[in-house]
Formats: C-alpha cells, sequence, structure tokens
C-alpha cells in the first residue's frame, strides 16, 4: 500500500488540513509533516499528510524530460528531412 | 501548478526508451519491491516496452500479500470474539485465511469493517465504548508512522478500548535478504518511492555497499519509471565496464530526500520499535518488522486478547512464495487464471489489489487473436 496522492492544502485548522486533490476536498492530519503550510503541496496516505512536495524539483524533473523530447524530435526530424 | 499529464509525455517515454535500449548491452534484471510499482509496470505496459535482455522483476512489495497465513488467522479469530469490531484497510478483506476470510466472516454476522484510515478505527473506538476496536496493522513504512501516530492519539486521548495487530514490515532488511540468496542475480532495485519519503534513500546505502547492487528511489508516473530504470542501467553500465561501485540515486526527487521525514522517523521509534519479523512464504527476515515499545503495549491486540487459531493451510499449487521473491511470473503458476482468478482467489498475489498476479491478470493477459 504505497499508494499515496498529491493534493494542496487549502486551508489549516489546527494539526489538520484541508487538502484539495483536484476537485475533490478531505482533511489530512499533518503530525508527520508538521512544517507544512496553506499552499503546499502534500502527499496523503491513510489520511495523513506524510511529504511536502518540492515543486522546484518537480519543474526541474519535467524539464528534463521536455529536453529529453526535443531532443528526440531533433533526431526525428534529422532522420527524416534531411 | 503541475499538469500531471506532463509525467506521461509520449516523446519523452520514446527519448527514454531510446536510452534503455542503448544501455542494454547483455541480460540484466532489475527488481522492485513495492505493489504500487507493480501495478503502475503492469497498468503502463512497460514490461512489454523494454528489449530482450532486460527483465523487470516483482518482489515482496505487497505487504497484504507478504502477511503471515498465521496472522490472516489470528484476524479472522479476533473478528469472531464477540463484543470485537475488526477494522482493516480494503485489500485484506478477501486474503483467504487457513479456513476462513475477513469478508467471509462479515457476511456469517461478525462485526468487520473496512476503514480508509487508523484514525476511522480510532474514531469507531470512541463512539463505540462498549466494544473492542481492533485494526489490523499491515503496511510498510508508508503506513507505519500513520498508525503510531493514531495509536499515539489513543492513547493521549485515553481511548482504551483500540488496539493494533503489528503486522507492520521494513523494507531495506527484505533486500538485503534477496540480495543474499545464493544463486540470486538482481543487478538493480527499483526502491520504493514513497517508503522512502519516510526513511530516506539513505535507508539503501547498506545494501547498495555491500552487495554493490545500485539502487533507485523512484516514483510511480510512466516517466519516473523510465527514468529510473535508465539510471539504473547507466550504473549497471559502470559496475560491468568500468569496476564502479553501486550507489544510491533519487530519482524521485519532488517527494523523497535522503534523510527522510524526520517527524515520522520520530512517530515511530516513540511508539514501536523493530523486531524480527515472518514474510508470508519467505520465512523470518531479521530485524523487519515492528512491534510496541513498551510505553505503548498496552495497545497491542497479540497481548490483549485471546484468539483460537485453526491448523495453517496454505492452499497447495500456490506459487505466490516464488512470485514474490521475483523467481517466477504470475503465469508460470499453474493456477493462474484458471482455479485462481480476481473473482475466484487462492492466493494473496491475485487477491490484494497490488499483488502480482491481480496486476497481471487485469493488465497484462494479452491473448493472440
Amino acid at each position: 500500500m504505497c499508494l499515496a496522492v498529491p493534493g494542496r492544502i487549502v486551508k489549516l485548522a489546527g494539526t489538520t488540513a484541508k487538502v484539495d486533490f483536484g476537485g475533490v476536498t478531505t482533511e489530512a492530519e499533518l503530525v508527520l509533516v508538521p512544517e507544512a503550510r496553506e499552499g503546499d503541496y502534500v502527499l496523503v496516505h491513510a489520511g495523513f499528510a506524510i511529504q511536502v512536495l518540492d515543486e522546484a524539483a518537480a519543474q526541474e524533473t519535467l524539464k528534463l524530460y521536455a529536453e529529453l523530447a526535443e531532443a528526440v524530435d531533433d533526431a526525428l526530424d534529422k532522420r527524416d528531412g534531411g | 501548478m503541475i499538469d500531471a499529464q506532463a509525467f506521461r509525455s509520449a516523446p519523452a517515454a520514446r527519448a527514454l526508451l531510446g536510452r534503455i535500449r542503448e544501455l542494454v548491452r547483455g541480460p540484466v534484471s532489475l527488481m522492485e519491491v513495492c505493489g504500487t510499482h507493480t501495478v503502475s509496470i503492469s497498468r503502463f505496459g512497460l514490461r512489454s516496452l523494454m528489449p530482450g535482455d532486460l527483465k523487470l522483476l516483482s518482489g515482496p512489495g505487497c505487504p497484504v500479500c507478504v502477511t503471515p497465513l498465521e496472522e490472516i488467522d489470528w484476524a479472522i479469530g479476533a473478528a469472531r470474539l464477540p463484543g470485537v469490531i475488526l477494522a482493516t484497510f480494503g485489500d485484506m478483506m478477501r486474503v483467504p485465511g487457513s479456513e476462513s476470510s475477513l469478508e467471509r466472516e462479515r457476511a456469517e454476522g461478525h462485526d468487520v469493517r473496512i476503514v480508509y484510515s487508523p484514525l476511522d478505527a480510532l474514531k469507531i473506538a470512541e463512539g463505540s465504548p462498549g466494544e473492542e476496536v481492533v485494526f489490523a496493522g499491515v503496511g510498510f513504512e508508508t503506513t507505519s508512522p500513520a498508525v503510531a501516530a493514531t495509536v499515539a492519539a489513543a492513547a493521549e486521548r485515553g481511548i482504551s478500548n483500540f488496539s493494533v495487530i503489528a503486522c507492520f514490515k521494513r523494507v531495506p532488511p527484505a533486500l538485503e535478504a534477496l540480495a543474499a540468496m545464493p544463486g540470486r542475480k538482481i543487478d538493480g532495485f527499483i526502491c520504493p518511492g514513497h517508503v522512502s519519503t519516510i526513511i530516506g534513500a539513505g535507508a539503501y546505502e547498506r545494501v547498495a555497499a555491500k552487495h554493490n547492487i545500485p539502487c533507485v528511489v523512484t516514483g510511480f508516473e510512466p516517466l519516473d519509471i523510465l527514468q529510473g530504470i535508465t539510471m539504473l542501467l547507466t550504473q549497471v553500465d559502470g559496475i560491468r565496464q568500468r569496476g564502479e561501485a553501486a550507489r544510491v540515486e533519487i530519482q524521485y526527487r519532488r517527494a523523497v530526500t535522503m534523510e527522510g521525514n524526520p517527524s515520522a522517523l520520530g512517530m515511530l521509534s516513540r511508539v514501536l520499535e523493530t523486531r524480527d519479523a515472518a514474510w508470508r512464504a519467505i520465512g523470518t527476515i531479521p530485524q523487519s518488522g515492528h512491534g510496541f515499545c513498551d510505553r505503548y503495549r498496552a495497545f497491542d491486540a497479540g497481548e490483549r486478547l485471546k484468539v483460537e487459531l485453526p491448523p495453517t493451510a496454505e492452499a497447495s499449487g500456490c506459487i505466490c512464495g516464488e512470485i514474490m521473491m521475483g523467481l517466477k511470473l504470475p503465469p508460470d503458476c499453474p493456477l493462474f487464471g484458471g482455479r485462481c482468478t480476481p473473482r475466484d482467489p487462492v492466493g494473496p498475489c491475485m487477491v490484494s489489489s497490488e499483488g502480482s498476479c491481480a496486476a497481471f491478470h487485469k493488465y497484462e493477459m494479452i491473448r493472440e487473436a
């Protein structure tokens, strides 16, 4: 059961948070990530937030994928277009 | 705002697959040890995209599947006790015990309830003061801190009609056991993404160094898995061609650090302590489980309740054990798809939503026309 879902904290209330999973909102306990703040993206598992997501790291990963995709397209263009 | 679909981009997938094909220069086996990876690999058809020399093995990553039959029987026995409400995660319901299952016990009129969170079980205990709520604490390190936190909350709030069956398992000792199996050839571990948010990628350094097996902590989107495989193959190439040493790397950088989650780790060490644990069909792995420490031992269901157990009887013909150790694939089982289906399962690998057999049956049963 490694299943954890990312969502955005829209409201804090003591040790719990209202988390928005792209339209569906549920409550999650924050005792395992006490540093989490409103606006943070968190991974939620079994009713508990278990990690705050690093948005900068996510963007870097996506940038790498975009560069890889471009390189493939360039290579294919060269092969097909001469 | 990040678009989740960006982690599934086809051009990037093609690029990564191209890189994978370049890097595979001979037989290589990579093993994942996480039920969610098992499902993702099957669901996204990744196995079929790999070059022939690259084998993707599925290890004992499904916590329900590795819970020993005796513990399943114990939960069933507890559910039968008068005054007990047995609360459990959903995928435990249909696992066959020696004689019955939790689902069958519920059908017979015993109080068995599916919960999404251990906190739901605690809420039931609060609302049912005359009953004893027993929660089946099954899971790896993604889950055990949540259960630990729930027990801590129960203690703080003086809720005494609540206890937990401590079936927790730990991943790093299992990796050591797999790597140390004689004749075993595992060239790299795809390490679990969410377990690692808790324990940190540093937890794999020992197995990487001792057995010279690269470990890459990987996410669950198709591009995450393809990138993780690329990173592992790059290391395998370095080991084979240039005698480099295996390392731990993090592909899933948006969620995982080397140190893990200190609050969660603190909660674990506050409430639980490590101990040896039995893994179904594998045997006892040292220090691979958790029990309650002295301060919280009152919440251990095993100490609180007396349960009658039937003689343990594993289903004959079921090869879940070999499948969980990556020695065989589900289609190798004589029962697969015939006697054993998701609807009428024999072994745990077919019952659990994260079991190898269930994943194969759902996503990889492609018949030639």
